[in-house]
């Protein structure tokens, strides 16, 4: 994947680039906006990563202009600013995700797999299937192995993010501004509670476990081991 | 249908409470003495007018009838009564205001301008006051006199002198017409102009409340209007704004300095980060033990949750994202964190229940009220103990719509309730206890940004932390969001 990162911390940006290439992205790197403008309408990026404060050109104009040439790639903001209303302006200007620094990588990473999977939709999905466990969206019911499970509507909303985003890391602060729209840090964690009521349900008794924690980072739903 | 008509209320009730504010304005209260004092000065001076016109007219008539009886005692003593009374028949013939009548010892006339000996007992030397009357066109009219009775002790006869004193009466009546027609023509000016200013007054006053509201409500921008008449009320609007200048530079100040401080030690904060994820990586991958770094990066990140604790902190007092308050409905956003708590309660066997209320709309902010009240039962699970219970509760009260956390677990003492709000500080038993300390400092400024307070009460045995919002009626219109996505 070509991720195009616009970062004028030196360092950050180093760190950034090194995580991604790592993870097998192929990455350029600019150190203001006008740069990363140029960069972003001249080559073909899966996706941009852009800091909100940024020497010469600022990332909310970086990515305004960007949008108002057409270019449409999915663009996730990085801010070290205060947070109220900064998150409100990025989305605004056209930002599709807003990770306020220090992040963990892991975040990072499984918000730009997310923001990947959103650009490549599969046409209207009525059905999701992870393995033997399947999601109708139409009629709200959840089957595995034909055996029908009951689910609360926000136990529902929770297996739909993690089916969606099968075979994905999907992270604790992912699932919380995803299936109950809060954009702060409850003090204990109750979205594991959660996950384990979840597991419970589509996981006790079968052989195979779907749903899987993964150390350090968060969740995924995947059919076979890796 | 139904909301028309209450609409329609609305607009009737809030026209009648104008008026009866009106009333209440303190330029109106003012109108209201000055026209009464007005008033009694007023009756007061006519009064006296009237009580000084009427002695001046009774001296001069006093006067004159005291030079008749001079006049006409020097006559009788020097010529005798028959001179007397050829003079009274003469006088009697010329008309004109003085009155004569000659009488024997049995008060019949014997001649003078009077027909009829009026009925007053003969007090000589004094005056005495009486009625005749005195043919007029056809008939006869009424007429008062005033007058002094001399007797003439040598031949047994009465001689009455008097002057007619009906223009006096006429004077009299005419005021006491006049008087109350006069009072009450001031008390209605003096009303209308009083309800008059005290609408301009009020015109004024209102457009600096609107503006105060509107800034209260987190428009830092609005100024309250000059109109350029360089009146009080001119003086005390541009005094305002000079204010509003300074406290809009200050906020603006406060928030660069809240913006710098977040990225100055952000940036570090995510080197040092990033370093230690690094470092993490290298031994991982050299099959080392990383125990050491993780546990620097915990503690990184426990700085980082304090760190924006405190901001957030910060940015509510200040009242930033004030664009973003709704019309909220309480109990949809207190049963959305009773779901995401629910599970952990049950967990640590802690039963835990939500009581909703009807009708308990209120503007705020949703993400600082859940967060709020995540935050309160986040607590009230963590201090009750397995077996205790948490109950979620939104009333009415006399106040406003209240929203409470009570738990069973130890409480608070009385002493040391006011001094948890404050920002760090945790009681000693709850010291280990996860968390950043600045749980209960949020909400008290989630409660101020909604001004309102956090109040901490005994739950006897327990602590019940309660928010009591004002109440919003359901007939204000909903305030339109274009404001906050025109930002």
């Amino acid at each position: 994947m070509r991720i195009l990162v616009v970062e004028d911390d030196i360092e950050a940006q180093r760190y950034l680039v090194q995580g991604l290439k790592e993870s097998g992205h192929v990455v350029d790197e600019a150190a203001d906006g006008d740069l990363g403008l140029s960069l972003a309408l001249s080559r073909p990026y899966d996706i941009a990563i852009v800091d909100r404060m940024l020497p010469k050109l600022d990332g909310l104009h970086v990515v305004a202009e960007m949008r108002e040439h057409g270019n449409t790639i999915p663009v996730l903001f990085l801010s070290a600013l205060s947070e109220v209303d900064d998150r409100v302006k990025g989305l605004k200007a056209g930002g599709d995700d807003y990770l306020t620094k220090p992040y963990a990588f892991v975040e990072l990473l499984a918000r730009i797999d997310a923001l990947m999977r959103r650009r490549t939709p599969a046409g209207i999905k009525t059905q999701l299937q992870v393995g033997d466990l399947e999601l109708d969206l139409l009629t709200r019911a959840a089957t595995r192995s034909g055996q029908e499970i009951e689910l609360q509507p926000r136990e529902f909303r929770l297996l739909e993010y993690l089916m969606r985003h099968a075979g994905q890391v999907v992270t604790r602060t992912m699932l919380l501004e995803s299936v109950w729209e809060y954009h702060f840090d409850p003090q204990t964690n109750v979205i594991d509670v959660h996950i384990s009521r979840l597991r419970a349900k589509i996981d006790k008794g079968f052989e195979l476990p779907l749903l899987h924690t993964v150390r350090g980072a968060g969740y995924m739903i995947r059919a076979a081991a890796a | 249908m139904h909301a028309d008509l209450r609409l329609a209320d609305a607009g009737a009730f809030r026209k009648f409470r104008g008026g009866y504010r009106l009333v209440r304005t303190q330029a109106f209260r003012i109108v209201l003495i000055y026209v009464l004092l007005f008033a009694v000065s007023v009756t007061a001076l006519l009064g006296f007018t009237y009580w000084n016109t009427r002695r001046t007219m009774d001296a001069q008539a006093d006067q004159i009838i005291q030079a008749e009886i001079t006049g006409l005692s020097e006559q009788y003593q020097g010529r005798g009564w028959q001179s007397l009374y050829q003079i009274i028949t003469e006088r009697s013939l010329h008309g004109g205001s003085a009155l004569y009548m000659l009488a024997d010892g049995e008060h019949r006339r014997l001649t003078g301008n009077l027909t009829v000996w009026p009925s007053v007992t003969a007090d000589p030397g004094n005056y005495v006051e009486f009625d005749y009357e005195r043919p007029v066109g056809n008939g006869l009219e009424t007429r008062r006199a005033r007058g002094q009775i001399l007797r003439l002790e040598g031949d047994n006869f009465y001689l009455l002198v008097a002057e007619d004193v009906q223009a006096r009466e006429t004077n009299q009546h005419l005021f006491t017409i006049t008087l109350p027609w006069t009072v009450a023509l001031i008390v209605l000016l003096g009303f209308g102009g009083g309800l008059l200013m005290s609408q301009n007054m009020l015109r004024r006053l209102d457009a600096i409340n609107r503006t105060s509201g509107e800034i209260i409500a987190g428009d830092l921008t609005r100024r309250v209007p000059v109109t350029g008449s360089a009146d009080e009320f001119d003086v005390l609007a541009e005094n305002l704004n000079r204010m509003l200048d300074r406290i809009e530079r200050l906020m603006k100040g406060l928030r660069e300095v809240t913006d710098s401080v977040a990225h100055d030690l952000r940036t570090p904060l995510n080197r040092l980060r990033n370093r230690l994820e690094e470092s993490l990586a290298r031994l991982a991958a050299q099959g080392g033990s990383a125990s050491e770094i993780e546990r620097a990066i915990a503690e990184t990140d426990k700085l980082i949750a304090t760190f924006n604790a405190l901001l957030q902190i910060a940015e509510t007092d200040a009242g930033a994202g004030r664009a973003q308050m709704t019309l909220l409905e309480l109990n949809s956003v207190a049963s959305d964190v009773a779901e995401l708590y629910e599970p952990l309660a049950e967990e640590k066997g802690i039963s835990f229940r939500m009581v909703s209320g009807s009708g308990a709309q209120i503007e705020g902010n949703r993400s600082l009220v859940a967060q709020a009240l995540a935050n309160l039962v986040d607590n009230a699970i963590k201090y009750t103990p397995p077996g205790g219970k948490v109950t979620m509760a939104v009333t009415q009260s006399a106040d406003g719509v209240v929203l409470s956390v009570a738990d069973t677990g130890p409480g608070i003492p009385a002493e040391d309730r006011s001094r948890v709000v404050e920002r760090f500080v945790r009681l000693e038993a709850s010291r280990n206890s996860p968390g950043t300390g600045l749980g209960l400092s949020l909400v008290a400024a989630v409660a101020h940004y909604h001004g309102t307070q956090l109040v901490l009460s005994d739950n006897a045995p327990g602590l019940k932390a309660s928010l009591t919002f004002p109440r919003v009626s359901k007939v204000v219109p909903i305030r339109p969001a274009m404001k906050s996505a025109a930002e």
